[in-house]
């Protein structure tokens, strides 16, 4: 039983990570399509940096460096340029997709050594659930950090008021001095940050090797958790545990024999998240305030 | 830094050197990207961009796989003109293909001249109903289309799978996941050429772009549907204030879309591969959406887009050949292309007005 929650944690963090970082993106107005790209660029930037420096841990500093580049390239031409975001986060992820078989190719065929656990002293021994919350890798810990961090940004501090300002009304905030461009440079940046480590976490932890776009969509999974969650950080945690669920039931389905075909049960994490999506928009056309009323419009500062 | 100022009138010529301009910027930093990471680049070049118009059959080739492209993007440009995101072509190609490939399976005696034609039906409505799940979604409960469509395509390709290996699989293919071959009546042929044979793959499919092409420019230019299409995109409060139905108007370009994406996967089935099989999609759908935006969302321009993008993926072809560049690497091309024709939209509305380093 253990093991079992334990694979549905695993399974849900890279989900859980890519949604917070997209939630404070979007919470700035911020619609990047990208995530399955930045993620994708996460896992082969920390499978390249495990392989040549040999320690597990410079793959999340590798793989985060990784999503904030593809992020860095999603801000030149959306907040810039003022391209239309959904046309270019699509073109991210088509771009990712190139970049990381190209940069993948020679790293096939290699194995990467795991994410050690870390136990917690004490804690680790609470029966129950010190095996299960208190000997996790960094990247699981890091991930809670985030959430917490992104709930008290975004309530009680200045900086992260003002980010949801920008992402409400662009334009008052930048009549009263904000800059709205700078501050979307810094969410997009974290929401790729995010991204990236996630996208780390799945040759760090799930299968420690490269395959050409081994995100299997977890990066779309992840924006329609952000939607799931009605842009509130701590409902993605649920979120994300209920599609690792899903994935895992599939999983254990196809292990002990169901008699339902695989591919069927393969569908399940795609089919749950066009339901999660129909139960959740039908509530938000009613009460339009839940999403940030700028997200996907570009900002034009003429002067 | 700099700023944009609004440009007082559009420059008409830029609607074609901007996608040049474009493919321009691509090349060149897609190439310093392939020097980056150790490939030769002008022999990337050469396999990539030339390569594909060495022989004459390549050449002929290059419409064969520019076909399906071009009729998806045909579809797609209607709904990205009605600002409508409709990224699951893929899946709809797919359901095209499957239906119609069950059909002619399952009744093969249908009489031979219009088993074909039938298809092509069952093609459309096959893609239109996958289409018509993120439409009804979309229009009664405002779900999110972009990510119903592409979850959709998840599903199609796992649908197909399952279909391919379990209902419909051939008992006499040896273990393999195909089906049986199709009856002939159902398959497309390649066009003889008097004095010359076979011109590669050349196939009558490519015969449904020559009509396609003048049908959308048409309905686009000329058609009051077309015009509510693109009035609803640019200026969605004229479009409420003409008293033009949004919800009417978002269904019928998805379904249009849908259809034209499941024709494409009839006759990618039918000319090329003669049976259904787990993979019958290798991205087109994909492709196809930056297919609409090189053309500019318009029928020419497509044409032309589709003959551009299907040269590189060919090239990439002869790249994995020769050089052993994985083939995914068109991606690359693809999506910093995309990159330069948005900037090139942003360019064709505003001025860059340089200001002094305070």
């Amino acid at each position: 039983m253990d093991a079992l929650i334990l694979t549905i944690i695993a399974t849900s963090i890279p989900l859980l990570l890519a949604a917070i970082g997209e939630l404070i993106s979007e919470k700035s107005g911020v619609l990047n399509l990208g995530v399955e790209g930045m993620m994708l660029s996460g896992a082969v930037g920390a499978l390249g940096a495990v392989l040549w420096l040999g320690n597990p841990y410079f793959g999340i500093l590798a793989g985060g460096l990784s999503g904030i580049f593809m992020a860095s390239i999603f801000s030149i031409f959306t907040i810039n340029f003022m391209t239309n975001q959904v046309a270019t986060g699509l073109g991210l992820t088509i771009f990712a997709t190139g970049l990381t078989g190209l940069a993948g190719a020679p790293l096939v065929g290699k194995t990467i050594p795991s994410l050690p656990k870390i136990e917690i002293f004490l804690l680790s021994d609470i029966p129950m659930i010190g095996n299960i919350l208190f000997k996790q890798d960094l990247i699981a810990y890091l991930s809670i950090a985030i959430i917490i961090f992104a709930t008290y940004f975004l309530k009680y501090t200045k900086p992260g008021i003002v980010l949801r300002a920008v992402g409400d009304d662009h334009h008052s905030a930048h009549s009263i001095g904000y800059s709205v461009k700078k501050i979307r440079w810094f969410a997009t940046c974290f929401g790729g940050m995010c991204a990236g480590i996630g996208g780390a976490y799945i040759p760090l932890v799930l299968t420690p090797h490269w395959s050409e776009g081994m995100t299997a969509g977890r990066g779309w999974i992840a924006l329609a958790l952000v939607v799931f969650a009605s842009w509130i950080p701590w409902r993605i945690i649920v979120g994300a545990l209920i599609f690792g669920g899903i994935t895992i039931a599939q999983l254990v389905g196809q292990a002990r024999g169901w008699p339902i075909p695989s591919q069927i049960l393969s569908m399940m994490p795609y089919l749950a998240t066009i339901i999660a999506l129909t139960m959740i928009s039908g509530r938000m056309s009613k009460n339009k305030s839940i999403v940030p009323a700028s997200l996907g419009k570009p900002f034009v500062d003429s002067q | 830094m700099f700023t944009f100022v609004p440009r007082d009138k559009v420059s008409k010529n830029w609607v074609i050197v901007g996608p040049l301009v474009s493919i321009f910027f691509t090349i060149f930093f897609g190439l310093l990207i392939f020097t980056f990471l150790g490939y030769d680049p002008l022999e990337t070049l050469y396999q990539v961009f030339m390569s594909p118009f060495s022989r004459i059959d390549r050449i002929s080739d290059i419409f064969v796989k520019a076909c399906p492209l071009i009729i998806i993007g045909c579809g797609l440009m209607l709904c990205f003109r009605a600002n409508i995101w409709n990224i699951g072509a893929e899946g709809q190609f797919i359901m095209g293909a499957l239906l119609a490939g069950s059909f002619a399976l399952l009744f093969p005696d249908v009489e031979t001249k219009f088993l074909l034609l039938i298809m092509l039906v069952i093609g459309f409505i096959g893609g239109a109903l996958w289409a018509f799940i993120p439409a009804i979604l979309k229009t009664k409960l405002n779900v999110n289309e972009i990510l119903v469509s592409l979850m959709l395509v998840y599903v199609a390709m796992l649908f197909i799978d399952f279909i391919v290996r379990g209902p419909l699989r051939d008992p006499m293919s040896f273990g393999f996941p195909l089906t049986k071959p199709y009856p002939e009546g159902a398959l497309i042929n390649k066009i003889p050429f008097p004095g010359i044979g076979f011109l590669g793959q050349l196939h009558y499919g490519i015969l449904i772009i020559l009509l396609l092409i003048p049908l959308s420019w048409i309905f686009i230019n000329k058609t009051l549907g077309g015009f509510k299409i693109t009035v609803l995109g640019s200026a969605p409060k004229a479009s409420k204030f003409a008293g033009f139905k949004e919800n009417s108007i978002t269904t019928t370009v998805l379904l249009l879309s849908g259809g034209l994406a499941g024709v494409a996967g009839v006759v990618e089935v039918s000319a090329n591969m003669g049976q259904l099989q787990p993979e019958v999609s290798f991205g087109y759908g994909f492709t196809a959406i930056i297919v609409a935006f090189l053309g500019r969302l318009n029928p020419v321009g497509i044409f032309f887009a589709g003959i551009t993008i299907a040269t590189v993926k060919l090239g990439a072809d002869n790249a994995q050949m020769a050089m052993g560049i994985p083939k995914v690497v068109t991606g690359l091309f693809e999506g910093i292309l995309l990159f330069f024709l948005l900037t090139g939209e942003t360019l064709q509305k505003y001025q860059i007005k340089w200001n002094k380093v305070k």
